[in-house]
């Protein structure tokens, strides 16, 4: 059940995506910005936990999720930290991507080159 | 002379040899087989892309001399250019040739250009030689116009793919080879305010036609003196554009107009979604497919027509709009 | 010339063929699902190595970046996300395959100049306006709420 919830939540939110890079002038760029500050915006205002009570990492793995995570992040770091914790929370929260993808990237642009399309 | 727009070359402009390197994916393509070389790898050995285009555009180069006889000793002039930033791939290519050399820019137009302007020079008189190149690359094109290769991004329908190829082309005021060069037209610009740097095609039609109506205008011709009419590199969408204008005005193309984005690859099998584009294109199809035929026979008068938008990704990301230009060569058997 | 340019922009958006949607959605519902389901799973892997809830979130995201790093720097990620368009960009995943791409694509320019300099020149704008939100809620938090 919990990976069914979790393939459904994210093709939804893929597919719906799609449509929106098919039938809108938004670039890919443009859509994926505005889904981390609606990711933020939507879990301070109460609505997307539900979601990710029912998706999993179907509504997490999403850019949503990114924006999710750095909400719930912020809203801990205020708590415990105060002012200081709206400033520490967001990235805090979303560290382990953010450096995994620096250093893998740093790691595959060290040993590997780009390829020609077919 | 010059009548509006168009020089006619009153003194012989003859096409002394020609040669042609392309990629592995266009040497996949309908016209694989016409290319003299077909790179295994599109590195072509190289450490880096801009590398491999220079590499590619040498092969082609020597090719066009080597089949002249002219491996070594006087050239006279080189005219050509790429897409690349101050087009360094003919001019790194060039370098070794020790030859008097004009450095062009005219986006995918710049082969027309170069043979507008090397016919120019040897009619009057100026030049004996003039080597005539234009060369683009996919991947180097890619990485300075759009997205990195490994970005995985899916490309709007409207989208044309840049050709890896070089195309070279060796004239001669002497009167040898089946083939001249009588008359060139310097393109204007034209700019219907197409803002997509994905929809390139539509940004060049206009100019394109408006180029074709001008040439049949001051030579007081029309479509059915011509065996082929080929602009390079409308795609799909600019190729319709074309013949919707040309409806309305009612010139008659009667089948005998194509473009060469269209007939470098096999639009079903190999996705390239418009068709190709890329200075290469046109100058890969003019000689490997088009002086061929002309030499054997099945072509006798051809117009050659260069289309090129010119952009940049600076000038895309501020909203301007895509100005387009035609440069046009008229090539008779002999 | 006789044509406005809204004459032949209509013109040239009626020649222009759509975009594939009937194949595309479905491809991104399919791929985009499945990256989830994987998530999901690697989850309840790190879960079941005995992980606190949010530490596993965390150990999950830099998996999946792993993996999307992965398939770029091996040049499949391109070839995958042709078909499954939003379905490989909009997960973690195509996060990490925008960093990872400029990375790899401009090396030849050095590691400093190139691979540093142009690393989040894809995945930056992500960057700077999720913190941008977040900083915003913090200080909503910590002075309105």
């Amino acid at each position: 059940m919990e990976y069914l919830n979790a393939f459904l939540c994210g093709g939804i939110i893929c597919a719906l995506s799609q449509v929106l890079i098919d039938r809108t002038k938004l670039t890919p760029a443009r859509i994926l910005t505005s889904y981390v500050v609606l990711g933020v915006f939507l879990t301070a205002i109460g609505v997307y936990q539900p979601i990710v009570d029912w998706g999993g990492c179907g509504a997490t793995t999403p850019l949503f999720g990114f924006g999710y995570a750095m909400a719930k992040g912020v809203e801990t770091a205020v708590e415990q930290y105060g002012l200081l914790g709206a400033f520490t929370g967001g990235m805090t929260a979303t560290a382990g991507g953010i450096s995994a993808a620096v250093f893998f990237s740093l790691l595959g642009a060290l040993f590997f080159h780009s390829h020609s399309r077919d | 002379m010059r009548k509006n727009d168009v020089y006619y070359y009153e003194n012989p402009v003859r096409v002394l040899s020609y040669s042609s390197c392309v990629g592995k994916k266009e040497g996949e393509g309908p016209l694989g087989g016409c290319f003299d070389v077909v790179a295994s790898d599109d590195r072509f050995g190289q450490q880096t892309w801009e590398q491999a285009e220079k590499a590619m555009v040498q092969t082609s180069l020597r090719g066009a001399l080597h089949k002249a006889g002219l491996d070594h000793g006087e050239l006279g002039c080189v005219l050509g250019g790429d897409l690349l930033n101050q087009c360094v791939s003919t001019s790194y290519a060039v370098r070794d040739l020790k030859a008097r050399f004009f450095g062009l820019y005219g986006a995918c137009s710049t082969m027309a250009e170069s043979l507008v302007l090397g016919g120019a020079l040897i009619s009057g008189g100026f030049e004996g030689k003039a080597l005539c190149t234009a060369s683009s690359h996919f991947c180097s094109a890619e990485r300075q116009y759009r997205y990195p290769l490994e970005y995985g991004g899916q490309r709007a329908p409207t989208a044309q793919w840049t050709a890896t190829a070089s195309g070279s082309v060796l004239l001669t005021s002497e009167e040898k080879g089946k083939v001249a060069v009588t008359r060139g037209m310097a393109g204007r610009i034209y700019d219907p305010g197409v803002t997509d740097a994905a929809n390139m095609g539509a940004a060049m039609a206009q100019a394109a036609y408006e180029t074709l109506r001008s040439y049949f205008a001051t030579t007081a011709e029309d479509p059915a003196s011509y065996d082929l009419i080929v602009t390079g590199d409308l795609a799909s969408i600019g190729r319709d554009l074309v013949l919707e204008l040309a409806k309305d005005d009612g010139i008659d193309f009667d089948g005998r107009y194509t473009d060469c984005g269209l007939m470098l690859y096999d639009r079903e099998a190999q996705d390239v979604h418009a068709g190709g584009s890329g200075c290469g294109c046109s100058a890969a199809v003019l000689c490997g497919h088009i002086l061929p035929e002309m030499e054997r026979g099945a072509l006798k008068r051809v117009l050659f027509c260069g289309s090129g938008a010119l952009l940049s990704p600076l000038t895309t990301s501020q909203g301007e709009s895509i100005p387009g230009i035609c440069h046009l060569v008229c090539l008779e058997a002999v | 010339m006789r044509m406005t340019n809204e004459e032949y922009k209509k013109l040239y958006e009626g020649l222009a063929p759509p975009s594939p949607s009937y194949k595309n959605i479905p491809f991104a519902f399919l791929i985009g699902g499945g990256i989830c389901a994987l998530a999901q799973w690697i989850k309840n892997l790190w879960l079941g190595g005995g992980f606190a809830e949010s530490d596993a979130a965390s150990l999950t995201s830099s998996t999946m970046v792993f993996i999307g790093v992965a398939l770029t720097a091996l040049g499949l990620f391109g070839k995958i996300a042709r078909v499954a368009g939003a379905g490989t960009l909009v997960p973690i995943t195509g996060f990490a395959n925008s960093v990872a791409a400029p990375a790899m694509e401009f090396k030849t320019e050095g590691v400093i100049m190139g691979t540093c300099v142009k690393m989040f020149s894809i995945a930056g704008p992500v960057l700077v306006f999720g913190i941008s939100a977040s900083v915003v809620y913090g200080l909503f938090l910590y002075f309105v709420g």
